[in-house]
């Protein structure tokens, strides 16, 4: 572990070497890795878990976690949707679906900071909550089309910038601004400082209680911004997606890419490094024809190794590490 | 309720039934009497995949019409996907005090849930399988029989590809556990032997994911923009698939052959050219089969497990050319129907 610790190596350093190899070695083996369009495509796949990477990767650098993105990606999109198939005015069902994420990322912040119900628990409830309350509330069915009127989504989901596909600007937008605000602004660094030792912040003076609930609202609105930019490609959004592994693809992400789970550290570029790497290694098995188990045994084995690793670069500091901390 | 309003029912109750007899008499006709006394108040329940999909929808109107329309009680569970959650509401139907005579179950896998449907049989209750079947003959199956299906896909893409064509096939499946997907590629793969010009150039799965079809099928055009046709076995992930096929601008070049319920969409994607061909499963046939079904079990005197049979769906390759007013049932009619019972 001393090339770890020297500092020479992060884990950080170790996925991107890693992910240079692996590239190299598709690149060299596969052919048709290395043609433009795969490697926009490698880019296009990953970006909706990028997005709700960079949503997931705010939270855990404060020291949260939240597991009802997906829930709230699908069953706000779905819901949004099902409005506009209904006759609903496109803005007005914005504005309701707007007002609901928000309310969803309060609730887990009150829960979180005033309850001190911890985040894997308090975000697991909701998440269940959410998919209950919309899918038996406000939807009919699974899959929820856009409808033929809602043309602008339709057309958005076919735009591209400068030959990228809207996927990735949205991504490489998302990234980019929350990097700025984790860097440049008050908000950014509180979320270090709270990250880093909770108590320590707290008495500084820092809101961290309403800080929190800032948190969980940006996590949720990320989370909606995934599902609206999933539904613009797919013409539809399946709130099916809620079951599938997804939320553990955007922990490998936001983990692997070396945003420790104690808080505290790490940064936009690890999300963008995670994403890359899980994308090229998904790609590159997918060409090679591998079976859907054995992607998901191999991806199930990187992200034990990066969470093992994770816990020696990062260990559990006894001062400020609580009970029922992740 | 006063007694006087109870005496008077109870004298219109007993009036009734001293008639009854004699309309039978009137007729001579034994039948509604016996189908009376076989099905009325027998519940059946439906325990699909998830409620929340085009097939178990249709499947809970049509058939539930029928066994409300004979007098039975209809129910659904709906474990939403998870098997477990299907396990355990079997297991509380068959330890319920108010068993069903019957269960029509959309099983998940070829294994999960063949001991519980011993027990139920045990039990004394019908187990109907319907869509995918597994390794356990109950006392009957209804669906597809996938191979078949199989077989009218790959005969459907190797069509659409036509002579003079790169002759080279996609197929996006949909996981190696699930008997509707093994048993599709094994009759894709059938007929493509009787087609040796023909070849599989790529075969991932798709887990039943529509993102994840996307990006298989995004990557599979990438490798091999020549491929002619594309088989998607599920039309919900061909969803993604057809996004692929969009964003590669090869639509109209890669023809789209896939399965599905025969709802709406369907018919409108082969309308727009999303679709080439789908194999459709007639929910309305099938329903029908099922609730003929039903009623022949609760009048046959067979116990539970003593016979089976496999009540396959007729199916064929619907394309753009085949389309009729009717070919497709909609759900949104489906819906409001249902809507309108609630009330």
């Amino acid at each position: 572990m001393s090339v770890l610790k020297s500092g020479t190596l992060s884990q950080e350093r170790i996925v991107f070497l890693f992910a240079i190899v692996l590239f190299v070695a598709y690149a060299a083996l596969l052919n048709g890795f290395l043609a433009p369009n795969n490697l926009v495509a490698i880019l296009r796949s990953v970006s909706v878990l990028g997005i709700l990477a960079v949503g997931m990767g705010i939270v855990v650098i404060g020291r949260g976690i939240d597991l009802s993105m997906v829930a709230v990606m699908a069953m706000a999109t779905a819901w949004q949707l099902a409005m506009m198939n209904a006759g609903t005015p496109p803005l007005i069902a914005t504005a309701i679906v707007f007002a609901g994420v928000v309310a969803v990322g309060i609730i887990n912040g009150l829960l979180i900071a005033y309850a001190e119900v911890p985040a894997v628990f308090a975000t697991l409830a909701t998440a269940s909550f959410v998919f209950g309350l919309v899918r038996s509330r406000f939807i009919a069915q699974d899959a929820v089309p856009v409808p033929p009127s809602a043309s602008f989504i339709l057309e958005f989901g076919q735009a591209r910038l400068a030959h990228m596909p809207i996927e990735v600007v949205m991504f490489a937008v998302a990234a980019f601004l929350s990097f700025l605000v984790l860097r440049f602004t008050k908000f950014g660094r509180y979320v270090y400082y709270m990250g880093d030792n909770y108590q320590a912040a707290r008495t500084m003076g820092i809101p961290v209680r309403p800080m929190i609930i800032g948190q969980y609202v940006v996590s949720a609105l990320v989370a909606w911004l995934a599902g609206l930019i999933t539904a613009a490609g797919l013409q539809s959004i399946n709130t099916r997606v809620v079951n599938s592994t997804l939320l553990y693809d955007v922990i490998l992400v936001v983990v692997i890419g070396g945003i420790g789970l104690s808080g505290g550290k790490g940064g936009m570029r690890n999300v963008v490094i995670g994403a890359l790497l899980i994308g090229i290694m998904l790609n590159g098995m997918t060409i090679l024809d591998l079976p859907n188990i054995y992607q998901n045994l191999i991806k199930a084995t990187i992200l034990l190794v990066a969470l093992i690793i994770d816990s020696r670069l990062n260990p559990r500091d006894e001062q400020v590490g609580q009970q029922g901390d992740i | 309720m006063t007694i006087k309003t109870m005496l008077a029912r109870t004298l219109a109750a007993a009036l009734c039934l001293s008639t009854l007899p004699a309309f039978a008499q009137e007729t001579g006709d034994p039948g509604p009497a016996f189908v009376q006394s076989a099905l009325a108040g027998k519940k059946v329940v439906l325990i699909p995949l998830a409620l929340g999909f085009d097939l178990a929808q249709g499947w809970n109107h049509y058939i539930g019409s029928e066994v409300r329309g004979f007098g039975g009680v209809w129910e659904t569970r709906d474990p939403n996907w998870d098997t477990a959650a299907g396990a355990q509401a079997i297991t509380d139907l068959i330890s319920s005090a108010d068993k069903p005579a019957a269960i029509l179950v959309h099983t998940p896998d070829l294994t999960s849930y063949s001991k519980l449907f011993k027990r139920a049989q045990d039990a004394g209750i019908f187990v109907i399988q319907v869509d995918n079947r597994s390794n356990f003959a109950s006392d009957a199956f209804v669906g597809s029989n996938w191979e078949t299906l199989g077989e009218l896909e790959a005969k459907a893409a190797v069509a659409a590809c036509g002579e003079g064509s790169s002759k080279k096939i996609g197929l996006i499946q949909g996981d190696q556990v699930n008997s509707s997907s093994l048993d599709q590629y094994a009759g894709i793969a059938k007929v493509l032997k009787d087609h040796p010009d023909f070849e599989i150039v790529g075969a991932p799965d798709s887990n039943w994911d529509v993102t994840t079809a996307r990006n298989v099928a995004t990557t599979l055009l990438q490798q091999h923009p020549e491929v002619c046709s594309v088989i998607d076995f599920w039309d919900n992930t061909a969803a993604g698939t057809a996004a692929a096929i969009r964003d590669a601008g090869l639509t109209g070049k890669v023809k789209l052959v896939t399965t599905g319920g025969g709802e709406e969409l369907d018919c409108k994607a082969l309308e727009d050219g999303t679709f080439h061909a789908v194999v459709m499963t007639d929910v309305k046939g099938q329903s029908r089969d099922i609730s003929a079904l039903l009623k022949f079990l609760l009048q046959s005197g067979l116990k539970p497990g003593q016979a089976k049979s496999w009540i396959y769906t007729l199916e064929t390759a619907t394309t753009k050319a085949d389309l009729k007013p009717g070919t497709c049932w909609s759900l949104k009619d489906v819906q409001a129907a249902e809507a309108a019972l609630a009330k």
